[in-house]
Order: structure tokens, then C-alpha cells, then sequence
């Protein structure tokens, strides 16, 4: 367990390295000054690269494994139709896989509330909106988002309708509710689409897509595998835009 | 110890979700219980110490750098280092690599490229500088546009419209991978690192109102990548 912990942290410290050769190389050689605070911004670095060693070892040991064999589980054919099932393409019925919905829904919004990049974002929209914005209020509103992405997801890899007709579509419903959304939470909306995600949501989405892509028949796991993520970054584009609608709606009415 | 209580909230949805479906739909028992509760405690401990990490040493670096650059007054020098930065954190990005390597077998799978190691991992290779690439470029745009202050839906709903017209062209095995690739360039340290420095660059210009025009720069992230990818798929397979 201690030699995986230091595997780990030894892979985190390769992603930092690229990232602080930028940050320290332009401070020393175009910005020519000291950096402030610069043992306590050290610190800070130090406790992000161990947490985040212990975040992700945290993981390996406790969800993933079980994650994802949970997600090939509920995907087994024995599981959804009984042993023996026919399996015959065209008798497949896309409202067999009920529990598969549910998953989808649970681990789509469970993951996102634990996102750590998400949580740095809604900290700091909460600072920058002078409280107008929670912390708590927008990750909900992006892990509804990343739910129903999922979900609807996974309904296409069962159904096998192209990728991109949703993500037009997805698109469309985004247009249009940037034409009347309040300005301000515009860009942060557009942001949400991206931080989902990360570290904790990609693997367990990703092994149920790949389970999904190869027990449903007639699909193939390279084609209709992929594109989970792609819902999962549109999705709470509409809901965080939506939640900022309501949020004005309901001020709205009880001024008037 | 507060910091801790909240960490152990953001992560009881997912015990309950796992529990749920072990317990009740799969009706299995809980195998490695120990190992799941030793993990568990890792991933609380990470988390917490993540978040004190971020407000002392990610944020404040990334705001402070903003505020320095802005005082320079060198918009070339600023520009360079948004490129730096987002080629500079997403081509060693791990969860990029492992993308980049599965779609090297759905390439050689669709015929695009012949099944051997060496046209494999050029591809591959190809396929990360591209994503590397364009996330460079996003935060250059990205920076650009707060400095400018020019509204970011016009350009944001630009580019879908560009990645709408390019699906129409791209080949089929390549735009699954395409719209995944924008999701998956944006690490946990890059995340922080960039919204500071976006909200530092729009606090500290004049006229510039950091609700507004402080974020989006993750979003350019996000959206660069798809139309990069399906243009090398479209290279590639002339």
C-alpha cells in the first residue's frame, strides 16, 4: 500500500512539474520579481500534490475496483434479462435496462459532488459573486447536469443513434438559453461544461460506457464507448444556466 | 477538523450510490470491507488536504502572477505564457496519454492507419501534441479575450458552430474521441491555477468585472480540442 502511495505521488509530481517549470520559469525570467509568500505558496503545492496522492490512491482502494465491476455487472445480460435470455439484436427494448438508468443518474451526480476541481471553482465563483453564488447551490446544479448527461448517455449507446445529433441538439438548447441568460453567470456556465470532468467522474463513466458499448449487441465498444464524457460536458452547461434562470425568477417575483 | 467534516460530505453520495446498488440491486456482499474503509480515509484526507493546498499555494500564484503581468503591461509576454501554460499542463496530462493510446486502436480498427507499434504510437503521439496544441491556443484566446473584454458567447457559440460544420466532414471513428478529448484536458491542477489567473487578470484590468469576463477560460479549453482533433483526423486519413 505505502509503495502504490508513492507510485502515485511520484505520477502526480510528473503532472506538476511541466506546470511549475511555466509558473517559476516566467516569474524568474520575464517577471523578475519575488514571488510572495513564497515558502507558504510552497507549502501550498506541497499539501495539493499529497492530497491529491491520497485522493487518487484513496480511489484505487475503495471505489474503483468496486465502481467498475458494478458498471460490467449491471451491464451482464444474465443481470438485466435473466440467465438464458434471448439475445437477439432487433428484440432488444431500451426500457430493460432501468437499473442501468439509475446507476447512470446515482454515479453521475455522486462523482461530480466530489470533483475536486469543481469544489476550486465553485469556491472560488462563491468569492468572486460576493456570496451571490454557493458553493453548495452550483455544484448541485452542475452534478443534476452531469446526471442527466449520463443518463441520456447512456440511453443513446443502448439505443444506438448517432453522437452527434445530441450534442447539435445540446448545443441548440445552449444557445438559446445564453440569448436570455442573466450576463453574469454566462461564462461561469460555460466553465461548469469543462471542470466536471476529472479525476473521480472519467473512470467509472468510462468502464460503464465500455460495458455497455460491448454486452449491448450490434454495438462496438470503439465506436459507442466514447462519448459519455462529451454529455457529461455539455449537460450542466444547460442546467448551471437554468439554475442562474430560476434563481432570477424566483428574486424576480418576490420583489414585484 | 472542519475541513475534514466537509470533505467526508462530498464523499458520502458516492459510499451511498456503491452501497445501494452492492447491497440491494446486485445483492452481494461488500468483498475487501478493510480496504475500502483505509481508502476512504485516504480519499478525506486528500481532499481536505487538497483544499488547504489550493488556497495557500494554487490560488494565490495564479492571481499574484495575473496582477504581475498586468502591471507589466506586455501583452505579447502575457500571451506566450497563457500558450506555455496550457500546452505546458495538458501534453504530460495522464488521463490525455491513456485517451490518446485508445484511440490509436479505434484508428487502426477503422483502417485509418496501418496496425503496427510504430505507426500506433505516432499516432498517438500526434493526437496528444494536437490536444496539447489547442489547449495552448485556448488559453490564448481565452486571455485575449479578457484583456480585450469581448463577450464571450459570440466566441464560445462561434466554435460549436465551427465543431458542428467539422463533424459533417470529420471521419466517423474519430468524433467520439473528438468530443471526449475536450473533456478530458483539464486536470485538477489546471483547473485552479487557470480560474485564478483569469480572475486575476479581470480584477486587476480597468472596466473588466471578474464575474464576467474573469471566467471562460476553461471553457475555451474545452472547446479548442474537439475542432483540433477531428482536423488531425481529418489529416490523417487523407
Amino acid at each position: 500500500m505505502i509503495d502504490q502511495l508513492v507510485t502515485t505521488l511520484i505520477a502526480t509530481l510528473r503532472d506538476v512539474v511541466p506546470i511549475a517549470v511555466v509558473l517559476f520559469g516566467f516569474q524568474l525570467v520575464v517577471l523578475r520579481r519575488p514571488i510572495p509568500h513564497f515558502r507558504r505558496v510552497i507549502m501550498g503545492f506541497l499539501y495539493v500534490l499529497i492530497g491529491l496522492a491520497f485522493f487518487l490512491e484513496g480511489l484505487e482502494l475503495a471505489l474503483f475496483p468496486l465502481g467498475k465491476l458494478m458498471a460490467a455487472q449491471l451491464t451482464d445480460p444474465a443481470f438485466l434479462f435473466g440467465d438464458g435470455a434471448p439475445m437477439d439484436p432487433s428484440n432488444i427494448d431500451w426500457a430493460s435496462y432501468g437499473w442501468v438508468y439509475l446507476f447512470a443518474l446515482a454515479i453521475g451526480f455522486s462523482t461530480t459532488i466530489a470533483e475536486p476541481s469543481l469544489l476550486a471553482v465553485a469556491i472560488k465563483a462563491h468569492e468572486v459573486s460576493g456570496g451571490g453564488i454557493g458553493v453548495w447551490g452550483l455544484r448541485v446544479a452542475v452534478a443534476i447536469g452531469v446526471a442527466l448527461g449520463i443518463a441520456l448517455g447512456v440511453f443513446r449507446i443502448i439505443t444506438g443513434t448517432p453522437l452527434h445529433w445530441y450534442i447539435m441538439a445540446g448545443y441548440m438548447v445552449v444557445v438559446i438559453q445564453t440569448m436570455f441568460a442573466p450576463r453574469a453567470i454566462v461564462a461561469l456556465a460555460y466553465d461548469s461544461g469543462g471542470v466536471t470532468t476529472s479525476t473521480v467522474t472519467v473512470p467509472l463513466v468510462a468502464a460503464l460506457g465500455l460495458g455497455l458499448a460491448s454486452t449491448v449487441p450490434g454495438r462496438s465498444a470503439a465506436l459507442d464507448g466514447f462519448g459519455l464524457i462529451a454529455f457529461a460536458s455539455l449537460f450542466p452547461i444547460i442546467s448551471v444556466i437554468a439554475y442562474a434562470q430560476l434563481a432570477e425568477w424566483r428574486a424576480h417575483r418576490r420583489s414585484s | 477538523m472542519k475541513a475534514m467534516v466537509d470533505s467526508l460530505r462530498d464523499l458520502a453520495p458516492i459510499v451511498l450510490v456503491i452501497a445501494f446498488f452492492q447491497l440491494a440491486v446486485l445483492q452481494q456482499p461488500i468483498p475487501n470491507l478493510l480496504e475500502i474503509l483505509i481508502g476512504a480515509f485516504f480519499v478525506v484526507i486528500g481532499l481536505t488536504l487538497f483544499v488547504r493546498g489550493l488556497e495557500m499555494g494554487l490560488f494565490p500564484i495564479g492571481e499574484s502572477m495575473a496582477y504581475a503581468f498586468a502591471r507589466k503591461g506586455s501583452l505579447s509576454w502575457l500571451l506566450a505564457f497563457a500558450f506555455a501554460l496550457g500546452f505546458g499542463t495538458t501534453v504530460a496530462e495522464p488521463a490525455l496519454i491513456a485517451v490518446a493510446d485508445e484511440a490509436s486502436h479505434v484508428a487502426v480498427e477503422a483502417g485509418l492507419i496501418e496496425d503496427n507499434e510504430q505507426h500506433r504510437e505516432a499516432y498517438a503521439l500526434g493526437l496528444r501534441y494536437t490536444v496539447a496544441f489547442s489547449v495552448g491556443i485556448a488559453i490564448l484566446v481565452g486571455v485575449l479575450r479578457i484583456v480585450r473584454g469581448w463577450p464571450i458567447q459570440y466566441l464560445i457559440i462561434g466554435g460549436y458552430i465551427g465543431v458542428i460544420i467539422m463533424t459533417a466532414f470529420a471521419p466517423k471513428e474519430i468524433i467520439g474521441i473528438a468530443y471526449d478529448s475536450g473533456g478530458v484536458t483539464t486536470s485538477t491542477i489546471t483547473v485552479p491555477l487557470v480560474t485564478a489567473l483569469g480572475v486575476g487578470l479581470a480584477s486587476s484590468i480597468k472596466g473588466r468585472n471578474p464575474m464576467i469576463d474573469g471566467f471562460g477560460l476553461i471553457a475555451f479549453a474545452s472547446l479548442t480540442p474537439m475542432m483540433f482533433v477531428m482536423g488531425y483526423g481529418m489529416v490523417i486519413s487523407r
